[in-house]
């Protein structure tokens, strides 16, 4: 534990420095650059809307803010648990020729992709001026609800890293499984809006026992709808969240040394 | 003369920790039969402060496993190794870059990961540049380089960071014949510091013969002799005849 923090300040700079190294070396190349994290969530949004307006005729109003706020807090998700799979031997070069706490190469992750997640909440602020959402006090649980989002994401992350390392294809499970996850999470539709009307039970089973639906179903209280969100919720999925992170640190520390020979 | 290095007992094994597909983790648990193979048996050995030592053996005898091990990117299955608080870096053959990144960029990443702080890079960072006679690549990404620069780069960075323990793993030969020299010049340079500790791996004897004043000499993972430079090569040339 105290390793864990000593580690931390140490590494901490490390994995700023190569997450805006990371940033910087993404948009280097590319025609339109940093116009893509823009564009990027914007284009799903337009994308979902499409669909779903076409496909299953909404009912939710403000479509447009409804799916970025689900697909701002998805994409955290998605990105750091797809990334943290072959996190370790994406990075062959750099944990073979020196030592690094492992999970500090997540902690690069989350930092790009908290950017990236910054950008769409930035367009959120957008949607809700333009549509003239009602705000309230209830933004104030914003630092709780991605909290929660963090130590889940961390959490799992540092357990898929590790399995990763030993296990070639689990990145084709862990594809399958985030594809459930998506679909079981509400990201374009309400949980409770489609899915309660007629099973109750599932609908409330799906938003407190998945964190990534409680995440998003949470913001959407709190940033359209003007409500409270389901606090108790929260803090026991943010307590569950550190819990899964701290067996996740220990298992790295005893196993890392051994990746190596591994990869 | 206090201790820098001291290795006590070393074991490294490599496990049948073999990456598998899920299917066989799933389905063969607990039935794999267990492959090790043994890189490093049983080495002990101590190393003060302020002496250059050069590690020899023939190729798979376990020399970069040992240095690894020193690095801490290894962990050792049984005995230990203590570095008494010391700094270390370990330098071989392609140093970890990431590719997509500046040469700048790089050097930030290293030296942070080496354990400096962001200021004492940026102060050190044009000596590196320098050293290094990578010029205007250095804003280039580490991609566009060629391996000779590649490994200029490295050499640069672990040369001018200086940390107390350095671990040079067959990279003397890098680079130009000038900037082979250059090299050279600086190992003796840093090794004329009488608190750095270096280890080099070669299988060049006269360079060792010139750098160093001690050799530990590993055979299949076993030490077979340590000890004054000229006495140890000597028995090795013996051995290898």
């Amino acid at each position: 534990m105290k390793r864990f923090f000593r580690d931390l300040k140490r590494y901490n700079p490390y994995a700023m420095y190569a997450a805006k190294a990371e940033l910087k070396s993404s948009v280097a190349d590319s025609y339109l650059n940093w116009l893509w994290w823009i564009l990027d969530p914007i284009l799903f949004m337009l994308i979902y809307s499409f669909v779903v307006k076409l496909v299953f005729s909404s009912r939710e109003e403000n479509f447009a803010v409804f799916v970025i706020i689900g697909l701002t807090a998805w994409d955290f998700f998605n990105r750091t648990i797809t990334n943290s799979v072959k996190l370790v031997r994406a990075n062959k070069s750099t944990v073979t020729k020196i030592y690094i706490p492992k999970y500090t190469l997540i902690l690069t992750k989350m930092y790009v992709n908290f950017f990236k997640m910054l950008i769409s909440f930035a367009l959120v602020i957008v949607g809700m001026i333009f549509t003239r959402v009602p705000v309230s006090f209830n933004l104030l649980y914003i630092p709780l609800i991605l909290a929660t989002l963090f130590a889940i994401t961390f959490g799992a992350a540092t357990i898929f890293m590790h399995f990763g390392v030993f296990i070639e294809d689990l990145s084709n499970v862990v594809t399958v499984l985030l594809r459930l996850v998506f679909y079981m999470s509400g990201i374009f539709y309400s949980i409770s809006g489609r899915i309660g009307t007629n099973n109750p039970l599932i609908a409330k089973l799906l938003n407190l026992g998945n964190p990534v639906a409680l995440v998003i179903s949470s913001l959407r209280d709190v940033m359209l709808y003007n409500q409270t969100p389901n606090v108790l919720a929260l803090i026991i999925w943010l307590v569950a969240g550190v819990l899964i992170s701290a067996l996740g640190v220990c298992t790295i520390y005893k196993y890392e040394n051994s990746y190596t020979k591994v990869i | 003369m206090s201790k820098a290095i001291t290795v006590k007992d070393l074991w490294i094994v490599y496990k049948s920790l073999k990456s598998v597909s899920s299917k066989r983790a799933l389905f063969s648990f607990g039935k794999n039969k267990l492959e090790t193979f043994e890189a490093v048996r049983g080495v002990s050995f101590e190393i003060e402060e302020g002496q250059v030592v050069g590690l020899i053996g023939k190729n798979g005898s376990g020399k970069s496993t040992l240095l690894r091990s020193i690095a801490g990117i290894f962990s050792p299955d049984k005995g230990d190794i203590d570095l008494h608080g010391k700094t270390v870096s370990l330098l071989s053959i392609g140093v970890g870059f990431q590719n997509k990144l500046s040469g700048r960029e790089n050097i930030y990443l290293s030296g942070l990961l080496m354990g400096f702080k962001k200021a004492e890079i940026e102060e050190k960072i044009d000596k590196i540049i320098e050293f290094s006679e990578l010029g205007a690549f250095i804003d280039k990404p580490v991609k566009t380089y060629s391996s000779g620069m590649y490994s200029k780069l490295a050499f640069s960075i672990t040369a001018v960071m200086e940390t107390d323990i350095m671990l040079i793993d067959e990279v003397l030969s890098v680079g130009d014949e000038k900037f082979k020299k250059k090299s050279y010049d600086k190992i003796k340079e840093l090794i004329s510091d009488k608190t750095r500790t270096v280890i080099i791996v070669s299988h060049n004897s006269d360079q060792l013969k010139k750098l160093c004043d001690h050799i530990v000499w590993i055979n299949d993972g076993v030490l077979m002799m340590q000890g004054e430079t000229d006495e140890v090569l000597e028995a090795y040339k013996e051995f290898i005849k």
